[in-house]
């Protein structure tokens, strides 16, 4: 039988990286309450107020306090992109920041996306070029396809690929999102 | 009578955007993460830091402590929950007791050991840390065939073989095959464990109404009537007091065709706290316990004439099953042997199968599950022969392919393959590439230095599973169709579609047999209380099963359209078409919305015949369905990095009739790149200690946008005669066919140094070792 390493028994799984680099010591709940922070911002052009604790992650922010379910989480570790939205107008990985850091700034998400029933440019070229599946990656890709735009209005297939490597799709190998992001570029050119 | 504007353009065959898609661009659909229910509380699991450890006592009082904690659950108190399930059968099969919470000993890193159930998931994942086990770690053996040589720790201390089956499989006469071969070429080769990845991790949220005893599952799956009947039955729950509901499913590719530890949980933690109760599993956990896919070690032998015909295969091979099974564990290995001769006229075979306990995570369905090993097998094994006899690749499997005048073709595995042309798709995709032109510029290519390869396959995969005798839990699918009161057309289908696109094929099949438009139909489907028992969406059977029962549930339909057609029309002799019923002699016609009416209100009814419009049909299939193609690969492996860049993919593939092209398109893209990903980037390594070290994202190399080719993909049609479709499936061709053309054409670039055969993933760093070590890694 193999020795015992010391320090093995309780050595724990870490769970969520960032989650959890920031959990550890507040685990007193009154003072976690009483730590908590007020933030204001503007999502999707609605003013938002809220206390929260300074650990909670944008993401959970968005999804579980102000209701906006559109952005997904997918790794909590800023890998797969599925949570990004915009802050002040630049594609950000929402598990990667805190929700107080956002505190008086402007954060669109996918939701804020389509005005007045009118879907855009980018959501459009996606349903038409079958740039998803299971739509798991899509609010994400969506904005960060946009920003990559925004950039860069004629990328080249090579550009997207590379504008869009921060994003993870598991179902659509890719194509049709350069598809898709070609032709919203061509109808935003045309 | 009125006419109403009649719609004459048929939608099956057309490249049309998807139904399903405006809620998934817009951020509106709801995934189980984005329930939300008053009182709702969250749980966070405690899992094992061992690959295997007694557990000698656990403390739970800090947790249960922490204010905003409702509860803790271990082991010892989910003893009155069953099982987590095996449904796959084999001769002497030895299934360990699976709890949904280890009790005294865990088995992997990730084995559930507690639950948190908190009112914030930030206090549940706090709580866990309160959380005390006292192990005492085992020793472990993670790699399979070591887990079978002597003296190797014993996984489950009852079988200190490590041995959980053996399986036997012959067809022919191998022994006087290989005796009178003229060549017999042998490889090992392996199917490296990979780790499935949907997008959207698993997830289970659970509410029990105890007044009604009934406990609703919302839980990302592919198969929820199948989960309501083993989770009922986990529970001690009746089965129709349990509702499976599949909210949105953010991929699957097998990992959610089964039923897991987490589902019988929740349903078990909410009936214990009365409150409902979410899970989310986190990355990590998704990783670590969600089942991996492939692990395979495989000894080919194949027995060839000098000319090049094949006389007999024989296979060893060993399956990493991990240290449990879950739904399908066992069987996956045998659809590898069921599908070993692949296209070819192989009348001798042998396969024998270990199955082998491991402490990792059990492996089961992963995309292909079984076949893209199979197929990379034989894949490989023609290209070895072809090497041994200095023939060419293409040239030895046109040489050896099954004629397009033999179906259906019984194989020497027991199957009939329905239909096909094999030579068709490899000669297509010969000609997409310019063969000889490439041939000749990869001679040029490498008298200059360059490392430039071309690599063929041609692939078969059984799928539309299945006849039911052929599959555990029933191999039919269900469909219902309703046209309801205002004409309006209502599909329910018991397969589970997540992002295949049946919402939107479903509908073209039932738009044009009632020639309504596409936007009068929807397609509903994965909630137990709503729509008919059903299968689900797995093996390529979406469309190949579920379709076909759409399809005569309209048939069926259609006779009752008829009838009432007549009826109003005061005539016998009707047509429906364009969305009404038309009398063949007066061409005077009445609407289906005026027909549904009549239906409903019943003032008066055809004779014999009942009111309302609605058809169920239970569509079971006569055999498999075997699709079929041919990749090729162009690719260039740069000395200076070892890194492989792909020049060109191209993929003919045949999966019969095409419903909607832009939807294939799709599949054959997202499975081409799985594969893309196994041959080049994807392995799930544990330690010796048992340890998951490719534990995240971070370390485990899942495709990005920069990391694939462009994919020129094309079609030949062999329409199958299995279903009144002529549909194949596609959704796992791609992943069968990728592997092995990338794998082939990196050897092809190499094969001047030596070198014959490389295993899985072909990293940058293998394959510089190779280049720089002169064809020794
Ligand atoms: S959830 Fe933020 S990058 Fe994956
Ligand atoms: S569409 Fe499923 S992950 Fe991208």
């Amino acid at each position: 039988m193999r020795p015992e390493t010391p320090g093995m028994a309780s050595r724990r799984p870490s769970r969520h990286l960032i989650f959890n680099a920031f959990c550890h010591n507040i685990i007193d709940r009154q003072k976690a309450d009483s730590m908590k922070r007020k933030i204001n911002l503007t999502i999707n052009g609605k003013s938002f107020t809220d206390e929260v604790e300074p650990r909670m992650l944008l993401i959970h922010y968005l999804r579980e306090v102000a209701g906006f379910t559109g952005p997904h989480i997918g790794c909590e570790t800023s890998i797969c992109g599925a949570c990004t939205v915009a802050l002040d107008g630049k594609a950000v990985k929402s598990c990667t920041m805190f929700a107080v850091q956002a505190d008086g700034r402007e954060v669109t998400t996918i939701e804020g996306l389509a005005t007045n029933g009118q879907l855009h440019p980018v959501q459009e070229a996606f349903w038409n070029e079958h740039a998803l599946q299971c739509g798991f990656c899509t609010p994400g890709m969506i904005m960060t396809s946009k920003q990559l735009l925004e950039r860069n209005p004629h990328p080249t297939e090579e550009e997207i690929r590379h504008g869009i490597e921060g994003n993870l799709c598991r179902c659509t190998g890719y194509q049709h999102i350069v598809n898709a992001v070609k032709a919203a570029a061509a109808k935003a050119g045309a | 009578m009125a006419t109403t504007i009649t719609k004459t353009e048929t939608l099956v065959g057309k490249r049309i955007r998807r139904q399903e898609d405006p809620r998934l661009i817009t951020g509106t659909a709801t995934y189980v993460d984005d329930i939300k229910m008053p009182g709702m509380h969250h749980a966070c699991i405690l899992r094992s830091p061992h690959g295997a450890a007694k557990i000698r006592s656990i403390d739970i009082k800090p947790a249960q402590d922490l204010p905003g904690v409702a509860a803790v659950f271990t082991g010892k108190d989910v003893e009155g929950v069953g099982p987590v399930p095996c449904g796959a059968s084999l001769p002497g099969l030895r299934v360990p007791p699976h709890a949904i919470l280890a009790k005294d000993r865990v088995y992997f890193i990730g084995h559930p050991v507690a639950v948190v159930v908190a009112t914030d998931r930030y206090i549940a994942a706090d709580a866990l840390d309160l959380i005390e086990v006292d192990y005492e770690p085992l020793p472990t053996v993670t790699d399979p065939e070591k887990a079978l040589a002597a003296g190797a720790p014993a996984v489950h201390p009852e079988w200190p073989d490590n041995t959980a089956f053996l399986y036997h499989q012959e067809g022919g006469d191998p022994e006087t095959a290989f005796k009178e071969a003229e060549v017999v070429v042998k490889q090992r080769i392996t199917s490296q464990r990979l780790i499935p990845t949907a997008m959207e991790t698993r997830g289970v949220v659970a509410e029990y109404r105890s007044a009604e005893k009934s406990l609703t599952l919302y839980s990302s799956t592919q198969i929820p009537h199948l989960l309501r009947t083993l989770v009922s039955q986990m529970l001690g729950l009746a089965e129709n007091h349990l509702r499976v509901i599949t909210p949105e499913v953010g991929g699957g590719f097998g990992s959610k065709l089964n039923v897991y530890a987490e589902e019988a949980l929740m349903g078990f933690v909410a009936m214990k706290i009365g409150k409902p109760v979410k899970w989310i599993e986190s990355r990590r956990e998704n990783f670590q316990c969600t089942i991996h896919g492939r692990g395979h070690v495989d000894y080919y032998e194949v027995a060839a004439k000098r000319d090049g015909t094949v006389l007999g295969l024989r296979l060893k091979l060993i399956q990493d099953l991990g240290a449990y099974h879950q739904l399908l564990t066992p069987a996956i290995p045998t659809l590898s042997v069921l599908m070993m001769p692949g296209l070819y006229k192989f009348r001798n075979v042998t396969a024998d199968i270990v199955g082998v306990f491991t402490n990792c995570v059990p492996t089961d369905a992963y995309r292909g599950a079984g076949r893209p090993e199979a197929t990379h097998g034989i894949e490989r094994m023609m290209d070895l022969l072809a090497a041994e006899l200095k023939m060419d690749p293409a040239e030895l499997r046109l040489k050896n392919f099954i004629g397009k005048d033999e179906f259906p073709y019984a194989t020497a595995t027991g199957l009939s393959y329905d239909s096909g042309n094999y030579a068709e798709p490899l000669k297509k995709a010969l000609d997409l590439v310019d063969y000889h032109k490439l041939r000749q510029e990869q001679k040029q290519a490498k008298a200059s230095g360059r490392l430039l390869g071309v690599g063929i396959s041609t692939y078969g995969e059984i799928c539309a599973f299945g006849p039911s005798p052929a599959t555990p839990a029933g191999g039919w699918e269900s469909a219902t169709v309703k046209i309801e009161p205002s004409g309006k057309v209502t599909v329910m289908t018991g397969a589970s579609p997540h992002g295949q696109g049946e919402e939107t094929t479903f509908a073209q099949i039932a738009a044009d047999e009632l020639g309504v438009p596409i936007d009068d139909v929807i397609v509903v489907h994965g909630d137990t209380a709503v729509v008919q028992y059903g299968i689900g969406t797995f093996g390529s059977r979406g469309t190949a099963v579920g379709g076909p029962a759409v399809y005569y549930a309209l048939q069926e339909l259609k006779k009752k359209i008829r009838k009432f057609g007549e009826m109003l029309l005061e005539t016998t002799d009707v047509t429906v078409s364009g969305g009404q019923c038309v009398d063949n002699r007066t061409g005077k016609s009445v609407s289906l919305a005026q027909i549904a009416g009549a239906s409903y209100r019943a003032m008066k009814l055809p004779p014999n015949t009942e009111p309302g419009m609605v058809a169920t049909y239970f569509w079971e299939p006569p055999n498999f369905a075997f699709p079929f193609g041919a990749h090729i690969v162009v690719s260039e492996v740069d000395r200076e990095t070892g890194h492989v860049e792909i020049k060109r993919y191209v993929a003919v593939d045949d999966c019969g009739n095409i419903i909607n092209p832009l939807l294939v398109d799709g599949q054959v893209h997202g499975g081409v790149v799985q594969g893309l990903g196994q041959a080049l980037y994807e392995q799930a390594v544990y330690d010796d200690d048992g340890q998951l070290i490719t534990g995240e994202l971070m370390d485990y190399a899942i495709p990005k946008a920069s990391m694939v080719p462009w994919i020129e993909s094309s079609h030949t049609i062999t329409p199958s005669p299995v279903n009144p479709l002529g549909v194949k499936g596609v959704g796992e061709a791609g992943t069968i066919g990728c592997s092995p053309a990338v794998v082939n054409s990196v050897v092809d670039a190499l094969s001047h140094l030596g070198v014959k055969h490389i295993d899985m993933p072909m990293t940058p760093e293998k394959l510089w070792n190779l280049v720089h070590q002169g064809g020794q890694a």
